[in-house]
């Protein structure tokens, strides 16, 4: 039942992307993010989908792993579609039907919202696919160390970080054990119905939350033996440096943005 | 002066009531003195509530002293300046190999220590490549801990503080979970260390055959140590081990028994071999 629990979707590779440093593609997803609501034309959205699209082939990340994101959505963009096409009523009228009245701009304003949406995944997708999660905190711990002056703890929210992915496994594991348990012990899990399954999980959750805590304060005691006492004065063994291609990724990014914004203020087109 | 000196140590744990209150006390360590000689190999023994467990956290200032004093290399644990010097210098290896891990590649955990004590990077390439080699385990180094078996992931363990350079290593039970493999691989590990490296060894156990290649015994019961000597002197009181409920190796037992019913064998006899040539003496 909980085999297929994985994080941190890696997908191994050697390209640029994937040798970028993390910082680098944290604030390069946040640009795009950003430029993606900066748009408000069609144009600047196909811009967007060409960027993206190109950072993916230089990946080397096969699509089907980009676009296995966009399946959680689907409800979302169904949803934002939606309302967006009967409630917003500019242009000409298309369709008038009982109480429904569909315009070309609720189409359009519609249609722009879904790519909009699904840019937004896909963007996220290829920084979690290219970027291994320890890296990814690693460039967390280090991008955001200016938070450090209003006494923000980012240390130590990256230490939490790191330890939950290595727990995940291990937990993972230990709950497999806790149900093959309860089953030797005629629980079932194969009950039908939301309300039973979720009732179901309750003697599989409480052993698991306690034996999480004993397995934290085992933790605790190991890394205090170990000399650890926060950030302070504490070196990496991989520390993160910036290298020229990220200097050169820093440079597309924010060309990528000006761009963006030009499209922006352009009086006219879609 | 001794690596680890131990005057008079008493430990109390307390119960609390609902209201926070104190509800009762457990003496888990009763007037232990103790001093260690740096690059000795000792083996604590003793069954479960001994207080063993609690007087190996005492040593790397886990806990602080109820009563009495432990120094470690001349510093006392219970200035919490000394801390820090005092963990680096008395390493310690828990019994759970997954409960003390903190990183997702062999290197990297094995980096960690280092790391907290500000040690170059440099550096720490060095003493983590040195420190995989020393026990065994540099074929693994790209490896995620989960893949690997108990005895690797102790040994993992240990290079993540001998990376640390301490002079001791204190170790809880490390092989409780581990299979006889696992184990051996572990225990060989140690020997080696101790006698290349001159590291001094504590090693916390309940199994009598882990202790017989050490230098000195340690029995505890009760919170207090009952037993104290090389370990075929500890093993010849074959009596008062049993009725503290623990046992003793096989071959020492099998000797004392016959002897009991009248062959003249010599005392102390902890291995196999030993015991055939005592035997085969005897017969000739």
């Amino acid at each position: 039942m909980f085999k297929d629990i994985t994080l941190g979707q890696y997908y191994p590779g050697e390209s640029v992307i994937h040798k970028l440093d993390p910082r680098t593609k944290l604030s390069g997803t946040m640009l795009f993010l950003i430029s993606l609501f900066i748009n408000d034309k069609f144009i600047g959205l196909g811009l967007a989908l060409l960027f993206l699209a190109t950072m993916v082939k230089i990946s080397g990340v096969p699509a089907r792993f980009i676009t296995r994101g966009l399946k959680g959505i689907f409800l979302i963009v169904l949803i934002t579609v939606l309302f967006s096409v009967f409630y917003v009523n500019t242009g000409t009228l298309l369709v008038d039907f009982w109480i429904f009245k569909i315009y070309s701009g609720g189409l359009s304003n519609a249609a722009f919202i879904a790519i909009r949406i699904m840019l937004l995944v896909l963007g996220s997708s290829l920084m979690t696919l290219t970027t291994t999660p320890t890296r990814l905190t690693d460039g967390l711990e280090k991008g955001l160390r200016c938070l450090n002056i209003i006494h923000f703890p980012v240390h130590s929210l990256a230490m939490i970080m790191s330890i939950a992915l290595r727990f995940i496994p291990i937990l993972t594991q230990e709950m497999n054990k806790i149900q093959k348990a309860q089953m030797a012990r005629g629980a079932d899990f194969e009950k039908r119905g939301f309300l039973r399954r979720i009732r179901g999980f309750v003697p599989l959750l409480v052993p698991l939350i306690i034996s999480a805590f004993r397995r934290a304060a085992d933790l605790a005691q190991a890394m205090d033996a170990r000399c650890y006492h926060g950030g302070k004065g504490r070196t990496k063994m991989k520390p993160l440096r910036y290298a020229r291609r990220d200097f050169i990724g820093y440079l597309v990014l924010f060309s990528f943005l000006a761009l963006t914004i030009v499209i922006r203020i352009m009086p006219y087109g879609y | 002066m001794a690596l680890i000196d131990i005057h008079h140590l008493f430990h109390s744990f307390y119960r609390y009531n609902e209201s926070g209150e104190v509800a009762g006390t457990k003496e888990a360590l009763r007037d232990v003195t103790l001093s260690i000689e740096a690059g000795t190999f000792v083996a604590v023994l003793g069954h479960n509530g001994s207080g063993k467990s609690t007087l190996a956290k005492h040593i790397n200032a886990l806990f602080l002293p109820s009563k009495g004093q432990v120094l470690v290399d001349g510093r006392d644990t219970k200035d919490a300046a000394n801390v820090l010097l005092i963990r680096r210098e008395a390493g310690m290896v828990f019994q759970n190999p997954d409960n003390q891990m903190i990183a997702n590649v062999v290197e990297e955990e094995v980096a960690f220590g280092p790391e907290n004590i500000g040690v170059p990077t440099e550096e720490i390439w060095e003493r983590v490549a040195d420190s995989l080699e020393r026990v065994g385990m540099t074929a693994y180094r790209m490896h995620s801990p989960d893949r690997l078996s108990g005895g690797q992931k102790q040994r993992v363990a240990i290079a993540g503080i001998v990376s640390m350079k301490p002079q001791c290593i204190i170790l809880d039970e490390p092989t409780a979970m581990l299979d006889p493999v696992g184990r051996r691989e572990v225990l060989r590990t140690l020997h080696e260390l101790n006698e290349k490296e001159k590291i001094t060894i504590l090693l916390i156990t309940h199994h009598m055959d882990e202790t017989i290649d050490a230098d000195r015994v340690i029995v505890m019961d009760d919170g207090e140590v009952v037993l104290d000597d090389v370990p075929r002197e500890v093993f010849a009181h074959v009596d008062e081990l049993r009725s503290r409920g623990l046992d003793v190796p096989v071959p020492t037992q099998l000797a004392y028994e016959l002897k009991k019913r009248g062959l003249e064998l010599p005392e102390g006899i902890l291995s196999e071999e030993e015991f055939v040539d005592a035997y085969m003496k005897l017969c000739k």
